[in-house]
């Protein structure tokens, strides 16, 4: 068993891709259902939205990069009209599964053989590298210590993904310290005060859901930027991999979707590697190693249970703030 | 949701009459015949091959395109002036052929010899212990589409309101729990696929008859039920948690329930005993699988009795005043947490059967099978109104009936879409659905 290459492969994958995205839909789900009170269940069709719209964008209409991650954006944005106009009057747990039957439905589009010309169907999109790679401005070369040894190519995405989370970031700590994000958290705790008060709660609402809708496309961007577009990601336990960091790190705080994304990658990452490990040297004689790669994902399902049962607020939250519409 | 997978029984109308039978030659035999004159490819590089012939009454056909596809690989192939073919593949033992049809002279087509296959232009061939196998396809005389549209319909709506009973076993579950505890339970899902668990287990790892494997996988749901209430719902109910959190939770064990099944399964799919059984004709084209007969006529006769129940019987009487109004209900002498107890093991006793009747439908039991049929039984309960159970009911055969004929007039990739789609709409318009009251959605 190398435990110098397991703790290896876990510190790397605190600042992977993957991490970075799902801290971007963390932060995108903070702003939904943290701030706002909505319960999107549906962040895997903004994500899916964001990369194939970057993908397709590129590969079918030979734009630049950063002409196909406005494209992934402004899908998004249309997204969030089209899901939030029939949907925010409804109550909490029917926008749930109105978001996510939305969310399958993106997901099938994707993912049917109709579109295969554009969107590869079951074997997704990839190759769109090109034109992202060509604006590299770090030399050709590896750099970096210990765990976190990287090519330019892997340097480049993780700064640029880095820098949308720190913008991001940035922007929903400064939208929700103004009016406007009083006015959103007023909604979360109580939409007829708000509405007494003379505000358009469905206007706010709808404005939430696009900026972080916007959020959880770029997420989308980053997560397939390093290597490709594969429809089995953006099924729905996607969607509950990213509430369990959010709700990990804490739902209504701005660092808490990063945190909950830094830990559930890492600790996903050394128990994906550890278990086999320890299978293959004897220590958990009752498993095969592929079941020990199931293992982990039935602890997300129990960390999701007891976190929402006996810390709702997450590591960062604030039990006064209430995170859960009644 | 994998479709592909889902593959229903459909017997296609040999009324395109069948003239000819591909001649079957054996592999061996018509390669010593003449084993330079087939068009071949990757031969070479492969030890593993795929040979076959492609004829009509004797004829041989050129030019025809065949597909051979697994494990990542894949190969395309022309049959030579002989109709014949050959394809090395790599190591592995399922590979997909698929003849394209459109390659055939006008007014041929691949004909289905069993009867109950959809596409009978794509075949699963077993590389053997000696490494090379025979594909050969019934080619004929027929359209391609063999079946007449009012027949087709009428046959998706048999097997839609088949699917739809199926997907009401398990609605009615949902909308139990829903009415009378508020919570939208995301492990219904994983109770399906526990039903289905227990009967594979019952008849094939202990090998008992299905006769007894169903009714026993019914109560072991049924305990599963009650167990769960007691060990996590009840003291959550308790400690007052709210209804979001309550969802919350449920996702988690629905995805830790998932995961335990896929740690004990495997990935794979496996059957239950008897999921191969014979079409039966009814009437036109319609036929219906023996399995599917018996499937309908239990859904239909468990139902029958559930409503009986609930709209005679003193305990089914309060659960639908709990369903009401949980407070006035406990304020007139109602035993509120028996109700629930009660609609908890009914819940999972039914969603247990509609495992078990899904796993015939699909076919097949896999770790993920309930989750497939999620979104759909959340979209019925949706269409008739969150919390009432005859409102399932009648959205679940609504949404039966939309998926198997919508995949007429769309690509059947996109048949649970469609499904989708009209709950989508139908809230716009109505959102508490068809038979939910207005103060519902709040």
């Amino acid at each position: 068993m190398d435990i110098l290459q397991i703790l290896s492969n876990t510190g790397s994958s605190l600042i992977a891709p993957a991490t970075i995205g799902y801290a971007l839909a963390a932060l995108g789900l903070a702003m939904h259902f943290g701030f706002t009170g909505l319960l999107n269940m549906g962040m895997a069709a903004f994500m899916a939205i964001g990369a194939y719209g970057y993908a397709i964008s590129i590969l079918t209409f030979g734009f630049p990069w950063w002409g196909g991650m406005l494209v992934g954006v402004g899908g998004s944005l249309v997204f969030a009209l089209i899901l939030g106009i029939p949907t925010l009057r409804l109550r909490g747990d029917y926008l749930a599964i109105v978001t996510i039957a939305a969310a399958e439905v993106v997901r099938l589009l994707f993912l049917t053989t109709t579109f295969d010309k554009y969107t590869g169907s079951a074997d997704g999109l990839s190759g769109y590298h090109e034109s992202f790679r060509a604006f590299n401005p770090i030399p050709d070369g590896t750099y970096g210590f210990g765990p976190w040894e990287y090519n330019a190519n892997g340097w480049w995405v993780r700064i640029f993904g880095i820098t949308i989370l720190a913008l991001a970031a940035f922007i929903l700590w400064a939208v929700m310290r103004s009016p406007w994000g009083r006015v959103i958290k007023g909604i979360r705790e109580d939409e007829d005060a708000v509405r007494a008060l003379g505000k358009n709660v469905f206007s706010y609402k709808l404005q939430s859901l696009m900026l972080g809708g916007v959020f959880g496309a770029m997420g989308g961007i980053i997560y397939a930027l390093p290597a490709s577009v594969n429809p089995g990601v953006y099924v729905t336990s996607l969607t509950f991999f990213v509430y369990t960091a959010l709700l990990l790190g804490g739902a209504a705080t701005i660092f808490g979707p990063i945190i909950g994304s830094v830990i559930f990658w890492g600790v996903q990452t050394l128990l994906s590697n550890l278990l086999p490990a320890m299978v293959n040297v004897g220590l958990l004689p009752f498993m095969t190693t592929t079941q020990s790669q199931t293992v982990r994902f039935i602890l997300v399902g129990v960390a999701l249970m007891l976190l929402v049962i006996y810390r709702p607020q997450g590591i960062l939250g604030n039990k006064k703030e209430l995170t859960f519409v009644k | 949701m994998n479709t592909a997978d889902y593959r229903r029984t459909r017997r296609k109308n040999r009324r395109g009459v069948l003239v000819a039978l591909i001649v079957a030659l054996s592999a061996a035999f018509s390669l010593m015949a003449m084993p330079a004159m087939a068009d071949e490819v990757n031969v070479d590089e492969y030890d593993n091959s795929i040979i076959g012939n492609v004829k009509l009454e004797s004829v041989a056909l050129e030019g025809v395109l065949l597909t051979i596809s697994g494990g990542g690989y894949e190969v395309e192939v022309a049959t030579d002036a002989d109709g014949r073919w050959k394809v090395g593949v790599p190591d592995g033992d399922e590979f997909t052929v698929t003849l394209d049809e459109n390659t055939l002279p006008e007014g041929i087509a691949v004909i289905d010899e069993v009867g109950d296959d959809d596409t009978p232009n794509v075949k699963e061939a077993m590389i053997g212990p000696s490494g090379s196998t025979v594909m050969n396809f019934f080619i004929g005389r027929g359209e391609r589409n063999v079946t007449s549209f009012f027949d087709q319909f009428v046959e998706r709506i048999v097997n839609g309101v088949n699917f739809g009973l199926m997907l009401g076993l398990a609605a009615i579950g949902i909308s139990l729990v829903y009415g009378t505890t508020g919570l939208s339970n995301f492990a219904h899902a994983e109770m399906v696929t526990f039903g289905a668990v227990m009967a594979l287990i019952v008849s094939v790892d202990l090998g008992w008859p299905v006769w007894i494997a169903i009714p026993l996988a019914v109560l072991l749901s049924a305990g599963f039920g009650w167990s769960l209430d007691a060990a996590l719902w009840k003291p959550l109910r308790k400690k007052g948690v709210g209804i979001v959190q309550l969802m919350i939770v449920s996702i988690g064990l629905s995805l830790a329930l998932r995961y335990t099944f896929q740690y004990f399964r495997g990935g794979g799919t496996e059957q239950l005993p008897g999921s191969d059984s014979p079409d039966i004709p009814l009437f036109g084209s319609v036929s219906l699988s023996q399995t599917n007969m018996i499937s309908m006529v239990i859904s239909i006769v468990v139902i029958v009795i559930f409503a009986w129940w609930l709209v005679k019987t003193k305990i089914g009487k309060a659960t639908r005043a709990v369903s009401d109004n949980p407070s006035l209900a406990a304020a007139s002498g109602i035993d509120v947490d028996q109700v629930v107890r009660v609609v908890w093991i009914l819940a999972a006793a039914m969603a247990g059967l509609a495992g078990v009747l899904w796993a015939y439908f699909r076919p097949g039991i896999r770790w993920d099978m309930g989750a497939q049929i999620l979104l759909l039984v959340f979209a019925a309960v949706t269409l008739g109104g969150l919390g009432t159970a005859f409102g399932a009911l009648v959205g679940s055969i609504i949404v039966g009936v939309l998926v198997e004929t919508s995949s007429l007039f769309i690509p059947s990739d996109l048949k649970y879409v469609g499904a989708l789609g009209v709950l989508i709409i139908v809230l716009l318009f109505r959102p508490q659905g068809i038979l939910g009251r207005k103060e519902r959605i709040g």
